[in-house]
């Protein structure tokens, strides 16, 4: 161990499991950089109405003008120029893995896709590069009215539904980012529940990179009408390039009156890929909406899923784990705004940091003035694997009512040597005591998580765990 | 009696922070034996037990520790652990989210699978039946009257100390050590949770085992019958003897081995 080059050791195995990639093939793929032509360009592929493209333009313009955040994470390192916002892996989306070109399929498999699906899932989108190139949701949903679809299929067969939310929840003046998503968006989830639908097993999106020097613009928009619910699900992975890949969604969300939408979040992108994301939900009266945001890879995240509850008897949850390692920086955390009387909500942070890692918690609690009798808790804790990591807490509150119940309590510990060698003089090695105790620490999280998923968490922390402890 | 003993300690030193604790320290324990080691406080008992099982605070200046002929000097504490070494602690950490039923399969089967002990493999796991498992944990725990629902307990987080003591001896039961020691096993036991702690290191004494209890109290050896008794005094051991031994060091105190070292015990 001793003799390895300090180079060695970052997430080796992720290069193995899912740093790999495919060769090249896309069907078509814009020039390199970014600018109305290429705009115009992705918007005539995709054959879209005139006014899709004239938000795009609109929305370009807005990315143009926007400074670069200056708080956060670091982003001035991005080239904006050197990425190719568009590209196609294959002439259309399949119905059926056997119709998926074998490379795609191949990568598909390897990341465990298809097995899932038919094990425990109600419906499946892949995405590769800036295409769905599978989709497919289960019938007897599809006979209760139930829309899943690539968010491009979503415009194309529901244009009408669509237009009613596209950008309402996040308009493209919102921040830069969600200005460049609506300029080049490509791809993502639509999702319609109509009312009192439940659907009991997830569906789940996954998005795969394959392309170096690429930008995936993935949009979803996901609407809960009354009484439904749905748990939606998205991974994603990509191949570990020297150079940086941009990955930058929005996700809006309605949950009508006594839905709930629960949506959970494993990303686990290469070490080379900034993530921006931008994720928004509205909550109507008795409305649910949790996020279950887990945050393994990225070179740099900023990502702070957030619940505006509209009318009384809504509730918002956020359950946030960030895991940062050497030269990654995890800027997680979640906005809860409370915007009507009688609301409730609760985050819980948990984020670890090692080999000089740096993850945060940052978070918003706002209420409302006329807002009265919100409650809202916020937990969070971090955990320190070594002397070189950082975290950082920011939590700010803006509460304009005074009949409100508000907690915090934020805790930052060190995994203590004691627990390592309690473990230890069990005969567990010290990899895997260490990888135990950060499990336990997240365990309140994971717990909420269905088995596969729990399953699929702990194991993503033993890989990030791996030589982590001298 | 004759062959190696399967615990050597020979001319103990250890330092912890630079300051010398253990000032020659020698010590044998065969399977089979119960040792008592008693002393005041600040003897250097709890060093001595953390320095077997190898806590990283503790120095080894010089002699030498023989587990079953080999120094473990150079070993991890998981190491020592699997080579069948046990220590019960005096205050178990609590490991928040990490069940009890959890904690003890991974550690069970780390014996049984091969260790990746910092090199980043794998190991192919091969290990104990869940169903298998379940059913030696709930034996164990019965036998230490401890309730079901122990098992999906997080690991000491928020235990009584009667319920942290068990579950030390829980451990030991399922990890089946040769040599186990003891560390103040009895403090801050009632006298209800001692007898249960005890009498649940009395069902695994035997041929197998060799038991080196360390405490200050003669209280515990009411209830685990030592076969040989040691008094540790300023880093090393002043007086050996019999069960007797310690029944005189409950009448008179330790001042009379910290002033004359002529005392022959019976």
């Amino acid at each position: 161990m001793s003799s390895e080059p300090a180079t060695l050791g970052i997430r080796d195995s992720y290069t193995e499991k899912y740093g790999f990639h495919d060769r090249e093939q896309a069907v078509f793929k814009t020039r390199r950089g970014l600018d109305a032509e290429i705009v115009r360009q992705i918007s005539e592929m995709k054959g879209e109405p005139a006014w899709m493209r004239d938000y795009r333009l609109k929305a370009l313009e807005i990315f143009e003008k926007k400074p670069l955040p200056t708080w956060g994470g670091n982003v001035s390192a991005i080239d904006f120029q050197n990425i190719y916002y568009y590209v196609k892996p294959t002439a259309d989306e399949k119905k059926s893995w056997e119709d998926v070109p074998a490379d795609m399929k191949r990568t598909f498999d390897r990341l465990g896709i298809p097995e899932a699906e038919q094990k425990f899932l109600a419906g499946v989108g892949a995405q590769y590069d800036s295409e769905v190139v599978y989709h497919k949701i289960k019938e007897n949903l599809e006979k209760q009215g139930v829309i899943f679809l690539s968010c491009d299929h979503g415009l194309r067969d529901h244009e009408e539904l669509f237009r009613r939310y596209f950008g309402t929840v996040i308009p493209s003046t919102d921040n830069k980012f969600a200005a460049l998503n609506s300029a080049v968006w490509s791809g993502g989830s639509f999702i319609y529940v109509p009312k009192g639908v439940h659907v009991d097993v997830p569906l789940q999106a996954y998005f795969r990179i394959n392309t170096r020097d690429m930008g995936q613009f993935e949009r979803t928009l996901i609407i809960v009408d009354e009484g439904a619910y749905v748990h939606y699900v998205e991974g994603c992975t990509a191949p570990t390039y020297s150079s940086d890949s941009l990955h930058s969604a929005v996700v809006e969300i309605v949950v009508k009156a006594g839905g709930r939408c629960r949506y959970t979040t494993i990303q686990n992108w290469s070490n080379n890929v900034y993530n921006l994301v931008t994720k928004r939900a509205l909550a109507y009266r008795d409305a649910t909406m949790e996020w279950v945001d887990g945050n393994l890879g990225s070179k740099l995240t900023m990502k702070y899923p957030s619940v505006y509850m509209m009318e009384p008897g809504a509730h918002g949850e956020i359950l946030s784990i960030a895991f940062a390692g050497r030269g990654q920086h995890q800027d997680a955390g979640g906005k809860v705004i409370h915007a009507a009387p009688h609301t409730s909500s609760k985050i819980v942070s948990k984020s670890i940091s090692k080999d000089g890692g740096r993850a945060g918690y940052r978070g918003l609690v706002k209420v409302a003035k006329g807002a009265r009798d919100c409650r809202s808790t916020v937990n969070c804790d971090a955990l320190l694997l070594d002397e070189a990591s950082r975290s950082d807490t920011y939590p700010y509150m803006e509460i304009e009512e005074e009949r409100v119940t508000i907690g915090h309590e934020a805790t930052v510990s060190k995994i203590g040597d004691e627990q390592l060698f309690y473990l230890q003089s069990r005969g567990i090695n010290k990899d895997e005591a260490a990888a135990m105790i950060v499990s336990g620490f997240i365990e309140p999280i994971v717990k909420e998580l269905p088995m596969e998923y729990a399953v699929e968490m702990n194991r993503l922390i033993q890989l990030q765990m791996e030589g982590s402890v001298g | 009696m004759s062959q190696t003993p399967e615990l050597l300690v020979r001319d103990l030193h250890v330092a912890v922070e630079g300051k010398e604790i253990l000032k020659g320290l020698s010590l044998e324990v065969r399977k089979g034996e119960i040792h008592a080691l008693m002393g005041p406080n600040g003897s250097g008992k709890s060093t001595f037990a953390n320095t077997l099982m190898g806590h990283p605070r503790y120095e080894v200046t010089a002699g030498e520790i023989l587990f079953k002929g080999q120094s473990v000097l150079e070993m991890e504490p998981d190491e020592r652990s699997r080579a069948g070494l046990f220590m019960a602690f005096q205050y178990p950490v609590a490991i928040p989210g990490l069940s009890v039923a959890n904690f003890l399969r991974t550690a069970l089967n780390a014996r049984l699978a091969p260790a990746s002990n910092g090199d980043g493999a794998v190991p192919a796991r091969r290990g104990i039946a869940p169903r298998e498992f379940r059913a030696l944990l709930q034996e164990h725990m019965k036998r230490l009257r401890m309730d079901e629902s122990f098992a999906t307990r997080y690991l000491n987080d928020g235990f009584s100390g009667g319920e942290k003591k068990r579950a030390e001896i829980l451990q030991m039961a399922l990890l089946k050590p040769e040599i186990a020691i003891m560390d103040e096993t009895d403090s801050g036991l009632d006298i209800d949770a001692l007898r249960i702690v005890a009498e649940g290191v009395n069902a695994l004494a035997g041929p197998h085992l060799g038991v080196l209890v360390i405490t200050h109290y003669q209280r515990i050896l009411n209830y685990i019958k030592p076969d040989h008794v040691h008094v540790m005094v300023d880093g090393r051991i002043s007086i050996s003897g019999g069960p007797g031994l310690a029944l005189e060091l409950e009448s008179r105190g330790y001042d009379w081995v910290r002033e004359g070292k002529e005392v022959t015990a019976p």
